[in-house]
């Protein structure tokens, strides 16, 4: 497998997440070579390196940096990273803010410079506590260096980056409950515009984007899209900081490349499977993408493309490992208590169905369950699918799905252990 | 009671407000002020955070209540917060789950006697990779195992 390291490149340096060791290892010299670029230039660079938005949807970051180019009567304009990390099974960002929260700043000023903005805000989930004293100190540190502040580097360009701290509330990682959460909001995410456009802070224009992809356009800006593009697949361009968790050997964030085969990636970076198990099944990117079953896990390779073939998706690349050792409905349970937790109850068949389908499954456990517990999981599942504000309620839909299709017999036994 | 923010805190808030392009920004950030100021919201500091950010106390309330880290009343001195997610259920948070409870004396939801501990369990911490994991306030420990939970709650007073 082929190194590939373009945001975890100082993670094992001593004391990476200090301006100097950061600096000496090359930090913030985009910065002075943006500066010498048109902003537009920037946005067209990322643009071309196909960067995909690293937080779960994969969205292209080009198409969302271009919608803040427009004209917007002088209005303000805002950067939010998001740093909320609540998907089960992600902890990727952290390792960033922790081990180069440098490489964070550098990739927004960038950023914020691109898209002619002067105020960046990090929405960090409030768990991250400990986290957030190093992201600061770092931020503190810019401060201080004249990095940030009035002056960036003594160019003419101010900048202002706050770190906002959540609450608890997973939903508030989806882009505009985050914004309403930073508007001093519960976290509700708002109905979606029908055409392109920004999202928006108190009505102005904003850019809300992931800190692992913030932290991949200093590279874009160095080193240039081409070289961005040497890695991964056509459609998949790049890297992700790619996690293991659950039954692996060694657990851990490893970068790797788009393309990668999944069972290459486990064995080479994980280890294998723990204790020398058969695998059963793969949760590839976050809770909320449905789970592989070992065959489809020995044919997958870690991309957006291959990933849709078996009706999941790459997410945000946190593979949860489960052995032959797992019950599949104990999992799935799991799951579904916390969706049933997280919803944030503005939408009828999420705020209920998640209630529902938790007491479900937990019938079926209980061996309280009849043959029309699955037909009812599966009908419920249906009336979450693509009538909610946001896709909270379709990702549970196919959750649910996932695990019932393909480990069917497992719900199944415990029905018949009924008889 | 009434409930007033410290000078300290006041003053902190003050020099966040000129970050943010409206002063109602600032609720979650005044809500974690009076968190680290007497460890939950009651109805008292709702209304002064309300009058501080000059919106309606339902307002406050309804923010309040949403966040899963704000609590409404008093808990006990060490909040163990065991994550019940699901790599964590891989790993073994069962077991810890039990060593815990029968150690304390107590369910999930209830605080001892003395009021050190409150148990709760939470969802995902964002550490799965060193599950099980649990936070106790604001600190998180990794890899738990069930002579660790013990080093760590003999540490605490
Ligand atoms: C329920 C839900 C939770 C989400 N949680 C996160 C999160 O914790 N972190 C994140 O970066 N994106 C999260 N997202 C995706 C964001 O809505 C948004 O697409 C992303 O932050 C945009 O950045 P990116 O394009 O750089 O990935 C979530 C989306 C949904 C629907
Ligand atoms: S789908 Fe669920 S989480 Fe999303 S807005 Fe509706 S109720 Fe809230
Ligand atoms: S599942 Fe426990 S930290 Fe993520």
């Amino acid at each position: 497998m082929r190194d590939a390291k373009i945001v975890s490149r100082r993670f094992d340096l001593p004391n990476s997440h200090t301006l100097e060791v950061a600096q000496k290892h090359g930090a913030y010299k985009a910065v002075e070579k943006a500066f010498g670029m048109k902003p537009e230039a920037i946005v067209e660079e990322v643009d071309r390196s196909g960067l995909r938005g690293k937080g779960g949807g994969g969205a292209p970051a080009g198409s969302k940096w271009k919608l803040m180019l427009g004209d917007f009567g002088g209005r303000p304009k805002y950067l939010a990273v998001n740093c909320d990390e609540s998907e089960p099974g992600t902890f990727k960002d952290r390792q960033i803010i922790t081990k180069d929260p440098h490489l964070l700043i550098e990739g927004i000023i960038l950023t914020c410079y691109a898209i002619g903005s002067h105020d960046a805000y990090i929405y960090i989930r409030g768990e991250y506590h400990d986290f957030q004293k190093i992201l600061q100190e770092a931020i503190d540190e810019a401060y201080a260096a004249g990095i940030l502040g009035e002056k960036v580097l003594g160019h003419d360009y101010r900048l202002d980056v706050t770190i906002h701290r959540g609450a608890g509330a997973y939903i508030c990682g989806e882009k505009s409950a985050l914004l309403e959460s930073m508007e001093g909001k519960r976290g509700h995410p708002r109905l979606k515009p029908h055409q392109k456009e920004p999202e928006w802070y108190f009505g102005n224009p904003t850019l809300v984007n992931n800190v692992e992809t913030i932290a991949s356009v200093p590279f874009i800006v160095n080193e240039g899209a081409d070289a961005y593009r040497s890695f991964g697949t056509e459609k998949s361009p790049g890297t992700l900081l790619f996690a293991l968790s659950g039954h692996v050997e060694r657990p851990g964030v490893y970068e790797a490349e788009f393309g990668t085969p999944m069972m290459e990636y486990i064995e080479h970076f994980g280890g294998g499977i723990r204790g020398g198990k058969a695998l059963k099944a793969v949760i590839p990117g976050g809770a909320s993408t449905p789970v592989l079953s070992a065959e489809e896990v020995a044919e997958a390779t870690l991309d957006y493309e291959s990933l849709r073939q078996y009706g999941s998706s790459l997410g945000t690349g946190g593979m949860i490992v489960m052995d032959e050792s797992v019950d599949m409905v104990e999992a799935l349970k799991n799951l579904l208590e916390f969706y049933h937790h997280e919803s944030c109850g503005q939408c009828t068949p999420c705020r209920e169905g998640t209630g529902w389908v938790d007491a479900l499954v937990a019938d079926v456990l209980a061996q309280k369950g009849s043959p029309e517990h699955i037909e009812k999981l599966l009908d419920v599942s249906v009336t979450m699918n693509g009538k909610t504000i946001c896709v909270f309620a379709p990702a549970v839909s196919g959750v649910i799905d996932g695990f019932v299709g393909k480990f069917r017999g497992e719900f199944e036994a415990y029905l018949r252990s009924l008889a | 009671m009434s409930f007033t923010f410290t000078e300290e805190n006041l003053q902190a808030l003050e020099s966040l407000e000129k970050r943010y392009p409206s002063k109602e920004a600032l609720m979650l950030p005044a809500l974690w002020k009076v968190m680290r100021q007497q460890g939950h919201i009651d109805t008292e500091a709702m209304v002064a955070v309300a009058e501080w950010l000059e919106v309606p106390p339902v307002k406050v309330y309804g923010v309040a209540t949403f966040y899963t880290m704000f609590h409404l009343e008093p808990i006990g001195r060490h909040h163990i917060q065991l994550c019940k997610t699901l790599s964590c259920a891989l790993c073994g948070k069962a077991d810890i789950l039990a060593h815990l409870k029968k150690k304390l004396g107590i369910e999930v939801g209830e605080t001892t006697e003395d009021g050190r501990f409150t148990l709760s369990q939470v969802e995902c911490l964002g550490s799965c990779g060193t599950a099980p994991v649990m936070q106790i306030n604001d600190t998180l420990y990794e890899n738990l195992t069930i002579e660790k939970v013990d080093e760590i709650l003999e540490g605490l007073e």
